[in-house]
């Protein structure tokens, strides 16, 4: 199956992502993540959605999220030139004898140590997602006691 | 002025002159507003009979519908006959009164999330959450309801925002809504590849459907079928779209549909389907459907387009400006041709028919094709849902839009009677029957007392064989005639159930009467009629496409 990563400009009006996820759901299309953001309109929000599914999918999946009032405009950026990033915090388990490992690994990753406990760090990391799951899979072995990710937001190059 | 009067000044200047409904205690503000408006009022005596009457009052008339309910249980009872709207695409406004909005959330008496509840069944749907905001709601709602592919659209009125006093300026022109742009235009390279693929064609068909009727290009289609001499079949829900009496026409398809028409389409090269959306029950197993045609498709929803069939000229458009650019660009035919030829003798091999009754009782196909010959068709006909419906649309031969009102993509038993009392109200001076089963309309029988209140003379023909019919059938077919709770013997008298309400009620148990029981109900002008007709129990709809079959496998009707 493939991903698609759908822009879609909606109204930033109370009930709408409900809207979008009921069709998803009625329509039996699966969401693999979708991210819900403002804009720099006020009146307009901006959802990621990556959904998985053929071309014949994704086209009936625009079609029907077009057909929703409250949706503005969707655009498929998957074969498009973009840029797509997501954040995740990481908590791992570090106590003395591993915490300089971990340290070097962040480093490595260009990620960022942002809380120390007394046997546990928060990794931020931000970047596309074979990035994260490359460092969510380096950072497994030490232990990972809490994990959340953004899931992704993505953004055409140039202008357009 | 009163957020209450505010609404009704708004729903005036829409054109609103009748609604259907039901009063309850978050309602009172809007009913009582209403005390004092020249619009009027339908009280009905169930709010689903309220939502089906505003569903036959759009189909009758091409208007949108109004309807208006309380809160919670008035609410979640129109939730089926939104659907049924829905399914349909019927353009109806549906108003409901709302707990206060401060107590929204609160689980207050009589709340319910009527605009959650009624999501995946509405094409938009509202939660008033200012007075101010009236006259704009108002506004775009019928924009919605009306305009692209109708639908239904749900406006939750909050009692304390229909209570409120503002400064109202009735200042609210065009709407602009930012994810709703009415349709316009045609891509015109489409219509040229239609046209060429048509002209080319030398076994076309059209199949049309609802969205002929919606669009009001009824006379168009005629002139393009008649100007390419292209045979026409309809859906349910597009029939009257095309005169069933034209040589053109073919009848229904699908699972009871003509074999004509279900050959034709397993023959053609060329299929032309309009304002349809290749329905389960019209296509059977698709991948049999049309497996020989190039298929042009035209309708004004996109996402139609491709759903469930692949088509080769899609062409998303409203049915009559696609037509309108279509036909000049055609070579007109004069010729029969051997596709002609090879229809009428379909047509001459394989009529509708049906056997007579070993016990003596009426057959019901008898019935609608009597209704058929006294009304000559200058009739608006509703139906229930099941074998009652099927017949109808078999036997009787629709001559105009609009004068055919089913509940065909939900298939909502119990519709045809409240939808008959808004077809009456829209078109006072056309004759309203509904064709019943003694099933379906025990599920709406309530409103004889809307009718007679209203002095509506709408005749209920029941086809009356004491089963629920179409499913017996099914039990018949494919579960070894095991009729798990469907003998229906236990049934009200109905002839005294219509005397009850002050209504008029026949029986009828011998075909040399039911002429004259037709031709009495019609002279009653004051009141509704109940004509129990005693059928055939186990009369069967003919032909049949069994369930997972195509097409050109039909059971039954050969004889």
């Amino acid at each position: 199956m493939n991903k698609h990563t759908l822009a879609v400009t909606v109204e930033n009006k109370p009930g709408v992502l409900t809207r979008v996820t009921t069709l998803f759901r009625r329509r039996g299309y699966n969401i693999d993540s979708l991210t819900v953001g403002t804009t720099e309109n006020p009146g307009i929000s901006r959802m990621t959605i990556v959904v998985e599914g053929d071309d014949k999918v994704i086209e009936q999946v625009t079609k029907q999220l077009y057909k929703l009032v409250d949706v503005c405009k969707v655009v498929d950026i998957t074969r498009e030139n973009s840029v797509d990033r997501e954040l995740a915090m990481i908590k791992v388990k570090a106590d003395n004898n591993v915490r300089a490992e971990i340290v070097q690994l962040v480093d490595i990753f260009r990620a960022r140590i942002v809380d120390i406990g007394r046997n546990s760090l928060i990794v931020e990391a931000t970047g596309d997602r074979r990035k994260i799951d490359a460092l969510e899979d380096s950072l497994r072995p030490f232990g990972i006691i809490e994990l959340v990710r953004t899931g992704k937001i993505a953004m055409l190059r140039g202008i357009k | 002025m009163k957020g209450a009067e505010i609404l009704l000044h708004c729903l005036q200047k829409e054109g609103v002159d009748v609604i259907f409904g039901y009063p309850g205690g978050q309602a009172l503000p809007i009913y009582d507003a209403l005390y004092d408006s020249p619009i009027q009022h339908i009280l009905v005596r169930h709010e689903q009979g309220a939502v089906h009457a505003a569903d036959g009052y759009a189909r009758a008339s091409g208007k949108t519908g109004v309807c208006l309910a309380t809160s919670g249980p008035g609410a979640t009872n129109l939730v089926t006959g939104i659907a049924t709207a829905y399914m349909d695409s019927i353009p109806m406004v549906v108003l409901t009164g709302q707990v206060g909005s401060l107590l929204i959330g609160k689980d207050a008496f009589q709340e319910a999330d009527i605009t959650g509840i009624t999501l995946p069944i509405t094409k938009h749907n509202y939660l008033l959450e200012r007075t101010e905001d009236i006259s704009r709601i108002i506004k775009e709602a019928f924009v919605i309801a009306r305009t692209n592919r109708p639908g239904p659209v749900v406006v939750d009125l909050p009692k304390d925002l229909m209570e409120k006093t503002i400064d109202f300026k009735d200042d609210t022109e065009e709407v602009h809504i930012r994810g709703y742009r009415v349709m316009k235009g045609v891509n015109s390279g489409q219509i040229i590849a239609a046209a060429e693929m048509i002209n080319q064609s030398e076994r076309p068909v059209i199949y049309a459907g609802g969205g002929v009727v919606a669009s009001g290009a009824a006379p168009e289609m005629k002139e393009f079928a008649e100007k390419m001499k292209i045979p026409v079949t309809t859906t349910l829900m597009g029939m009257g779209a095309f005169p069933g009496t034209n040589y053109l026409a073919l009848g229904m398809l699908g699972m009871h549909g003509t074999r004509s028409a279900n050959y034709a389409i397993g023959e053609c090269d060329v299929l032309i389907a309009l304002g349809v959306r290749f329905d389960d029950r019209v296509t059977a197993k698709i991948q049999h459907f049309a497996p020989k045609a190039s298929v042009i498709h035209i309708d004004i929803d996109a996402a139609e387009i491709g759903k469930n069939m692949d088509v080769d000229v899609p062409i998303v458009s409203d049915v009559k400006e696609a037509l309108r650019l279509l036909i000049p660009r055609l070579q007109a035919r004069e010729e029969y041709s051997e596709w002609h030829q090879t229809i009428s003798r379909w047509k001459e091999e394989y009529p509708l028919n049906y056997g007579s009754s070993s016990e003596g009782r009426i057959m019901p196909q008898y019935v609608v094709e009597k209704i058929y010959e006294v009304t000559q068709g200058d009739a608006i006909i509703t139906t229930e849902v099941g074998q009652n419906q099927m017949w109808a649309a078999q036997y009787y031969k629709f001559k105009q839009p609009r004068t055919f009102l089913t509940s065909g993509g939900l298939g909502t038993m119990g519709y045809g009677f409240p939808a008959a009392i808004g077809a009456k109200i829209a078109c006072p001076e056309m004759r309203v029957i509904d064709i019943a089963g003694d099933g379906s309309i025990q599920m709406n029988i309530q409103e004889l007392g809307t009718a007679m209140q209203y002095k509506l003379p709408v005749v209920i023909c029941i086809l009356n064989n004491h089963f629920l019919g179409m499913v017996r059938q099914w039990q018949g077919l494919f579960y070894n005639r095991r009729y798990s709770h469907t003998d229906m013997t236990h049934q009200p008298d109905f002839v005294k159930l219509a005397e009850a309400y002050g209504a008029v009620g026949i029986r009828v148990t011998k075909s040399e009467d039911v002429e004259e029981a037709l031709k009495k109900a019609f002279q009653i002008d004051d009141r509704p009629v109940i004509i129990d007709f005693w059928v055939e129990r186990e009369a069967n709809v003919y032909p049949m496409v069994p369930p997972g079959g195509s097409l050109q496998n039909m059971l039954g009707g050969e004889e």
